[in-house]
């Protein structure tokens, strides 16, 4: 029986290194709340409406404020300028109608 | 449970003679699950702490259009807006882009109004060393801007338009590392400078945001705005949370896409497993039943081999993917997520975990798997073991 325990012994590892990073993601989001509640103060207080992963174009900096309805513009599956561009769905007003 | 003990030892002897294919197999397993287990775990982290950092937003911000196109928004409006019942604070933005030509990057320009009582609490701030900007002449950046023009607290800091439109400021304020998922590429100067550099109309601003004091009466608001001027465009703080939703939902996919054939690969490697055993191990277990094994212990056998592999590989795969973003910071995905953004903030996502998509990783992988295992020796199992062995 000395691979079966061996086996055991192995998935009873990893199963708790699993669990300790769970626990670990759970403790740094809770020890993390302070600084997101300073950047959701920031975020209020400065009035910023977008995050700052895209800066490549107005409407991949600035989703939530681009308009997908003018024509012939830069907005979503138009040709692609920048890869980020794909990061953005079909508009809702062209897909839903 | 000593029978199970006894069939795993022996399903483990089995699993170690076949020692190149299993551990082989148990490699691509766990590479998969990993590659998998990185995407869900990093558009999650991303998705949540941007959905709770949007959640402060304004309710509403109105943008003017013109043409069909955003335009600067006639400050008069304001005076309309506040006469309709259920607003609340309504604020002038001040804000637009810079192609930065020496870098390469474009930065967002944002104004506070130091003369305005509605701005002073932003010089609360606290993710910030140094201090908003209070006088004409100042300004604070974000630290990715800081980084990629090597500048600091104090220096200098100039753009330019053209010949008229220059502005050079003093740094006084440089926003926190950890606040650069909203920050990276500000550049925060005051009202007076930002009209100026940007030649903007005295009386107009980029747009308005309206706070409305019942959340419940938004949509309300929002309707009454668009009947008062029809060629305004309200935009609500669920349109910008649920634009999040579904970039990060896209982003995702598209991900997952680049990794269709692998996943395809994976499919048709247990397909392959599912449809048919190979010689030796049908003769294997032809001389198990000849030697008094029950259908039932040799399909236990196969049961436990697919749950030894699949299990260790699935539980690898998920710590591997944990590590990998949010300790390595998602090397490998950093990449495909940056696109051609010259300003990108340092990868740095908070561990939110969604347990929800491990348990349904776990049912599209190890379950079939398992059951791919099953499936043919089943099979085999219920045949005459002397025809098996032939």
């Amino acid at each position: 029986m000395l691979k079966t325990k061996l086996f055991a012994a192995f998935i009873v590892i990893e199963a708790a290194a699993l669990a300790a990073l769970y626990v670990s993601s759970v403790s740094t989001v809770h020890l993390k709340e302070p600084e997101m509640a300073l950047k959701g103060s920031l975020v209020r207080v400065m009035k910023l409406t977008d995050v700052a992963f895209w800066t490549e174009a107005r409407y991949t900096r600035h989703p939530s404020q681009a308009d997908f309805f003018t024509a012939f513009q830069d907005f979503p599956m138009s040709v692609d300028h920048f890869p980020a561009g794909s990061i953005v769905p079909p508009s809702q007003i062209h897909g839903a109608q | 449970m000593r029978g199970h003990g006894r069939i795993i030892e022996y399903a483990l002897s089995s699993l170690s003679r076949r020692k190149l294919k299993n551990l082989s197999v148990a490699a691509i397993f766990s590479i998969l699950i990993a590659v998998l287990s990185s995407i869900l775990f990093l558009m999650h982290a991303y998705k949540t702490e941007t959905l709770k950092l949007l959640d402060s937003s304004p309710e509403i911000i109105l943008q003017n259009m013109s043409a069909g196109r955003h335009e600067l928004i006639p400050l008069e409006y304001i005076s309309t807006l506040s006469g309709i019942a259920g607003v609340g604070k309504i604020v002038p933005r001040y804000w637009g882009y810079y192609y930065d030509s020496l870098t390469s990057a474009n930065y967002t320009l944002m104004a506070v109004d130091a003369d305005d009582a509605s701005d002073k609490n932003k010089q609360d701030v606290k993710l910030i060393n140094g201090r908003i900007p209070q006088t004409v002449g100042e300004c604070a950046i974000g630290s990715g801007v800081a980084a990629i023009r090597q500048i600091g607290l104090n220096d200098d800091f100039f753009m330019t338009l053209g010949t008229e439109q220059n502005v050079n400021l003093k740094i006084v304020g440089i926003f926190t590392s950890n606040s650069a998922i909203v920050t990276n590429d500000l550049v925060v100067l005051t009202k007076n400078d930002l009209v100026k550099f940007f030649n903007m109309p005295v009386d107009k601003a980029t747009d308005i945001t309206i706070e409305v004091n019942n959340p419940s009466e938004v949509t309300t608001v929002a309707r009454k705005i668009r009947r008062a001027y029809p060629d305004s465009r309200p935009i609500l703080k669920i349109e910008l949370t649920r634009t999040y939703d579904n970039i990060f939902n896209w982003r995702g996919g598209i991900v997952l896409t680049m990794f269709f054939g692998a996943i395809a690969a994976f499919m048709i490697f247990v397909w392959d497993k599912a449809t048919g055993i190979n010689a030796r191990e049908r003769q294997e277990i032809g001389i198990l039943k000849a030697i008094g094994w029950e259908t039932s212990d040799v399909l236990q056998l196969k049961f436990w081999e697919g749950t030894i592999v699949s299990l260790s590989s699935f539980l690898t795969g998920l710590i591997l993917a944990y590590a990998h973003v949010f300790y390595f910071n998602a090397q490998f995905l950093a990449p495909v997520l940056k696109g051609w953004s010259v300003l990108f903030p340092k990868f740095q996502p908070m561990p939110y975990i969604d347990l929800y998509q491990i348990f349904v990783l776990f049912f599209l992988t190890v379950v079939p798997y398992v059951a791919a295992s099953i499936v043919p020796s089943w099979k085999a199992a219920t045949s005459d073991p002397d025809a098996v062995m032939r």
